[in-house]
């Protein structure tokens, strides 16, 4: 069963439609049902790839 | 040995644990308990976080059924630690929204402090434009010197 937008429904009724995404900043993916051609459950799994980075600095004197 | 000028290694992970206060605080601590965080989510278009963000707020943040306002609980077992000469801080488990349907495209994820009254903002992540009608987490890079989320070098 499949949780859709029109409740759960049952995978051999949709299409499945699956993939991968991937840039320097994170790797997606993600897994599409299709009724016809609406698109009715997509779940995406993220993985973040970059970080926030602080500089800290201590400054000469005089 | 000479002297060499720097901001210490150990100052590092001391603000990042509290240790260290340059200002008198805006609130007073009961005790020694970290703050909890929570992550919420932000609108493509609507959204307005970045490196100016002081607070959380409802400004651009998604809303549909599943997700609630405020986002969600983020795990924070493994302490800030120092490694070599940069101190880091990654949350100890992904960020897992659940059943979500959140059809307007959404871009961003910002991690706050949800102890504090004002709610002040941590940090602020991007990636490219997603919906969702169905699961939706975001795993965390290794806790190390490279990839850690958060790095204070």
């Amino acid at each position: 069963m499949v949780t859709t937008i029109y409740g759960e429904m049952h995978s051999s009724l949709l299409e499945k439609r699956e993939g991968t995404d991937e840039n320097d900043n994170e790797i997606v993916k993600w897994v599409e049902y299709w009724l016809d051609e609406e698109m009715v459950h997509r779940s995406v799994h993220l993985h973040l790839k970059q970080n926030i980075m602080a500089d800290i600095f201590a400054a000469e004197i005089g | 040995m000479a002297n060499t000028q720097a901001f210490c290694n150990s100052a590092k992970l001391d603000i990042l644990k509290g240790n260290t206060i340059l200002a008198d605080m805006d609130q007073t601590r009961a005790g020694v308990t970290k703050d909890s965080l929570k992550a919420a989510l932000y609108e493509t278009t609507a959204g307005d976080k970045d490196k100016d963000t002081t607070v959380y707020n409802t400004t651009g943040e998604v809303s549909g059924s599943g997700y609630t306002a405020g986002g969600i609980a983020v795990t924070n077992v493994t302490a800030p630690s120092l490694s070599t000469d940069t101190a880091i801080w990654t949350p100890s488990a992904s960020l897992d929204f659940g059943t979500v349907t959140l059809a307007t495209t959404f871009n961003a994820v910002l991690i706050y402090n949800d102890t504090h009254t004002t709610k002040y903002a941590l940090s602020v992540h991007t990636f490219g434009d997603q919906t969702v009608a169905g699961n939706f987490t975001i795993t965390m890079p290794a806790n190390d010197v490279s990839n850690a989320l958060v790095r204070l070098v």
